[in-house]
């Protein structure tokens, strides 16, 4: 392996990092500047842009260009960002409040139009910085302050969101898996277009446990299942059971059970542009199927950063007007 | 029915345009403006439109119509009333029976004034003409222009609908008889807009052509008008262009003066959407145009488009900017440059959308959560819209400060002639950039200490890498702060770096009589009423001075001296008295009289020259 032009550190910043101890943000942003050493873009070639909330305050502590926007807002300034500098690597910090419920409208607008941007978003299933109401992501019925009596409200699946905002990348990663959640950021970084990636991070205070089903080494192997593309889809500690097409749904079985083999499992295809599968497989929940986890879609497709600027190569390729003094000269003028 | 012996000449002449609008209105309309400039004339138009997209035909509702001011010296308004009035049909009279003059003409489509017509635009008897009580100075010409367009265009092929579309040529031609304007240079304008339509193009110009014949062969008793070249323009090169081409193309100069590449993120609104427009056809030079989900998105790409290091800007109306406000407060409290374009409308709420009004004044000033400051300028005219969007990308880039320039539908709309800048002879615009020497040293807050502006690195330079954000900010390190102290200090350097603005704008000038006893305050697209009223005034002999005011936030140095150099000051604004209150918090002690008007239209001339009349007379 090629030694690495710069480390972790690198992309720190002087700022005591404040979320509160425990918190799963912490692991979140040490995967993020892994990553980021891995990808190894300058840190002044990079920026790290968010709205508002306990996840959005990551790019105070970030060694890179930071701007911490408003709220729900983040999409939209990261979106200028990137279409006035295709050149930067733009990271955007986003939450479930944040990202899901006031920033819902740019959220799927930056998806559908494939900005090349590289989407953390912490799922914690509760707003943390205004002291714990429900968020869209919180399971039905959840006792919170605003929801003393349980949500009444069905939650998004950030998954199935994406792939409705006909999304080109999606992957789910884990706080405290730090390796995983490396290698789900740096794949984001390498794909073009809006890459989400989605956290699931625990709030110590206000939710703490949301994430507890597949929180211990054990239970994730056994409860969650690594996708990676091009291989048979199998997880377990023992690494048996595997995900087949049962009609219109996923099914879990055991190998060597009823005669199945490994070459009864489905193979991962991250890069199939219908997301038929995808979505069967963002949706999985337990306690009869496991949560799928890596990236689960990576499909190729112009970026419209990418459109913008070659639209207008190709059309001054094309004009004569090269200059405010040629415009002028092209309209109809008379001396007076 | 032209006698062509008899020939009027006159300074001024008033022509108006009206019909449903689908009738084709706002393009003969703009075809007759640019004949007459080429001529040598001076114009002003004003199209008065409404804003459904075809309301149902021959109704009040979906009346259309465009307004044009010609003249032999200078021309400042779209004009009051109307001398010759083209009307497509009686919903088109009804509209504007109030906008034509005392012994001016109607010339009406006789084809389109049957009783059904006649009962649609809301006539309850069978002379419309008599019912609305029109001045029997105005003189009646009926003219078949349906009937005629259609056996103009016998053999052509086109359909029923068509040959109804092509009936605005009629009167077209039969106007430019009227006006003594040859139809070539019409034909031309005609060439370029249809040149991918061919059998269009040659049904215009048969129609056209056939109008104009027709009001040189038949006879009848009114005179043609002669409106000789203008010689009190200055000399050069010209052409005619709306307030909201002209807004746009100041920021194309100024991107290219200051050579940073060219942001607009934007949401269609009306009446501003044409600027967005205007940009989004200028890959050619390289602008970026990105029309966004919603407002919020539209001002929000732009601040990204900034901190990313282009010149940004975003163009909405009054209920964008609402939407928009959040944002501009995350520009002030970030510093960062960013142009924000309200072309103002008829409020509040929705309001009257197609029809112009000051009222976002108070909303750009202090519409903003916190000790907020922007700077706050506005346009007075379609041409110096090119102007103003320059000066105010030369503000935001050189005091790294949103800039909200005002604009309103009357001025965004309307076109005058415009002289053609040079760029090479516009003013110089350098951004606050940091220098070589801050490498590593300075911070998101670093500013100069006198001026209070901050210093502006931007991604992708080395050894600048910062944290920019809404949360306040401790005064030296840029970190987050939450202290008192210096709380106050930053709330006080922002306020303090806009503040220092005046010393780079141009004092308010005063017009017409320096030495009067009334002083006329106004602001923004009024300007050409305003000095209109005054300069008749002076030709009767009577003594008013104008300052119109152009940099409202900060104001010009120069505002309490003049203020108070006159017996009376009346503030005249077409919403109910947002400068004068501001003013009033400005210049204390003075007792501002107020001229408000909020009915979604101009000021006349005539109304403005009543009020003063009125107040000089009880001097």
């Amino acid at each position: 392996m090629a030694e690495l032009k710069y480390v972790a550190k690198d992309f720190k910043s002087d700022q005591y990092v404040r979320w509160c101890p425990g918190c799963g943000d912490h692991g979140a942003i040490n995967s993020l500047q892994k990553a980021m050493a891995e990808v190894g873009v300058a840190p002044d070639k990079t920026a790290v842009i968010s709205g508002i909330g306990c996840s959005s305050r990551l790019p105070y502590y970030m060694g890179t260009y930071g701007f911490h926007t408003i709220h729900g807002r983040g999409a939209a300034v990261a979106t200028g960002v990137k279409v006035a500098n295709p050149d930067l690597t733009v990271w955007q910090i986003t939450g479930d409040g944040d990202c899901l419920a006031i920033g819902g409208n740019h959220f799927i607008h930056s998806v559908r139009r494939n900005i090349d941007l590289n989407v953390l978003l912490f799922n914690n299933e509760i707003y943390g910085l205004t002291k714990g109401q429900y968020s869209p992501t919180t399971v039905k019925g959840f006792v919170t302050k605003s929801s003393p009596f349980g949500t009444v409200e069905r939650p998004f699946r950030p998954g199935e969101l994406t792939l409705g905002a006909r999304g080109t990348f999606f992957a789910r990663c884990l706080d405290v898996d730090i390796k995983n959640s490396v290698d789900a950021m740096v794949a984001a970084a390498k794909h073009k277009g809006t890459s989400v990636v989605e956290v699931l991070v625990n709030c110590v205070i206000f939710n703490d446990g949301a994430h507890d089903w597949i929180a211990s080494k054990e239970n994730r192997l056994e409860r969650t299942i690594l996708l990676k593309h091009g291989e048979p889809m199998l997880f377990g500690k023992d690494n048996d059971k595997g995900l087949v097409l049962d009609g219109f749904t996923l099914k879990t079985i055991k190998l060597g059970e009823n005669g199945i083999t490994e070459k009864d499992i489905l193979v991962h295809d991250a890069a199939c542009k219908d997301y038929t599968l995808h979505n069967l497989l963002v949706n999985m929940e337990g306690p009869d199927m496991p949560i799928a986890m890596g990236v689960i879609r990576c499909v190729d497709e112009e970026t419209y950063d990418d459109a913008v600027h070659n639209q207008i190569e190709q059309i001054q390729a094309k004009r004569k007007i090269k200059t405010f003094d040629e415009l002028l000269s092209s309209c109809e003028t008379w001396e007076m | 029915m032209i006698d062509t012996n008899k020939i009027e000449e006159r300074e001024h002449v008033v022509v108006k345009f009206s019909g449903d609008s689908g009738d084709g209105m706002q393009l003969t309309g703009t075809l007759f403006s640019n004949l007459s400039a080429i001529l040598g004339n001076e114009i002003s138009t004003f199209p008065d439109y409404p804003s459904e997209i075809r309301a149902p035909q021959g109704t009040l509702g979906g009346v259309s119509g465009f307004q044009v001011h010609v003249g032999s010296s200078r021309v400042y308004t779209p004009g009051d009333d109307a001398d010759v009035m083209v009307v497509m049909n009686p919903a088109a009279l009804k509209v504007n029976a109030k906008g034509i003059k005392k012994g001016g003409i109607i010339i009406f489509d006789v084809d389109s004034f049957q009783p059904s017509d006649i009962q649609k635009a809301g006539f309850t008897t069978e002379n419309p003409f008599k019912e609305l009580k029109l001045s029997e100075t105005i003189q009646l010409v009926p003219t078949p222009l349906t009937s005629m367009t259609k056996a103009s265009l016998e053999g052509f092929g086109l359909d029923f609908k068509a040959v109804l579309r092509s009936k605005n040529m009629f009167a077209l031609g039969l106007i430019c008889f009227l006006f003594d304007r040859s139809v070539d240079q019409a034909i031309h304008f005609l060439e370029e807009k249809f040149k991918k339509k061919e059998t269009i193009l040659k049904a215009n110009v048969k129609v056209l052509v056939d109008g104009y014949n027709y009001a040189q062969n038949i006879d009848a008793s009114i005179a043609k008008f002669q409106v000789k070249k203008s010689h009190s323009i200055e000399k050069g090169k010209y052409t005619i262009i709306s307030g909201n081409k002209s807004a746009a193309w100041g920021l194309i100069a100024a991107s290219q003066k200051s050579e940073l590449p060219l942001f607009l993120g934007s949401y269609p609104i009306t009446p501003a959407t044409d600027i967005l427009h205007e940009l989004a056809l200028r890959k050619d030079l390289g602008v970026i145009t990105l029309q966004a989900e919603d407002e919020i998105a539209g001002v929000c790409t732009a601040i990204g488009a900034s901190f990313a290091g282009n010149l940004a800007a975003t163009c909405t109306s009054g209920p964008g900017l609402a939407l928009k406000s959040e944002a501009i407060g995350l520009a002030v409290m970030a510093e960062l440059p960013l142009v924000v374009i309200d072309v103002m409308r008829s409020g509040p709420s929705t309001g009257m959308p197609t029809k112009t009004e000051q009222t976002d004044l108070l909303q750009a000033l202090y519409g903003r959560n916190g000790e907020s400051p922007a700077v706050v300028m506005a346009a007075s005219t379609p041409d110096n819209c090119f102007q103003y969007a320059y000066m105010a990308c030369k503000i935001a880039l050189e005091h790294m400060t949103p800039v909200i320039l005002l604009s309103d539908a009357f001025i965004g709309n309307g076109s005058s002639l415009w002289k053609l800048p040079k760029l090479a002879e516009l003013p110089e615009i350098k951004p606050n950039y940091v220098k070589p020497e801050m490498k590593g040293e300075a911070k998101v807050t670093t500013r100069d200490e006198i001026s209070k502006v901050r210093y502006w690195s931007v991604p992708g330079m080395e050894g600048f890498a910062h944290r920019n954000g809404g949360l306040e900010k401790e005064y030296v390190k840029g970190g987050i702060a939450t202290d008192p102290k210096n709380h106050q200090k930053m709330v006080d350097a922002r306020q303090a770096k806009v503040n220092n603005i005046a010393n780079y704008i141009p004092d308010v000038k005063v017009e017409g009589a320096v030495d009067a006893d009334l002083l006329v305050i106004g602001w923004g697209g009024t300007h050409g009423h305003l000095i209109s009223a005054i300069n008749s005034l002076k030709k009767e002999g009577k003594k008013v001075a104008l300052a119109h005011f152009n940099y409202i936030n900060p104001l010009p140095k120069n505002t309490e001296e003049v203020i108070r150099k006159y017996k009376k000051v009346i503030v005249c604004e077409l919403n109910n008295g947002q400068f004068a209150s501001f003013l009033r918090s400005k210049v204390t002690g003075v007792d501002f009289e107020q001229y408000s008007k909020v009915e979604g239209q101009p000021f006349t001339v005539l109304e403005l020259k009543e009020r003063f009349n009125k107040i000089l007379e009880a001097l």
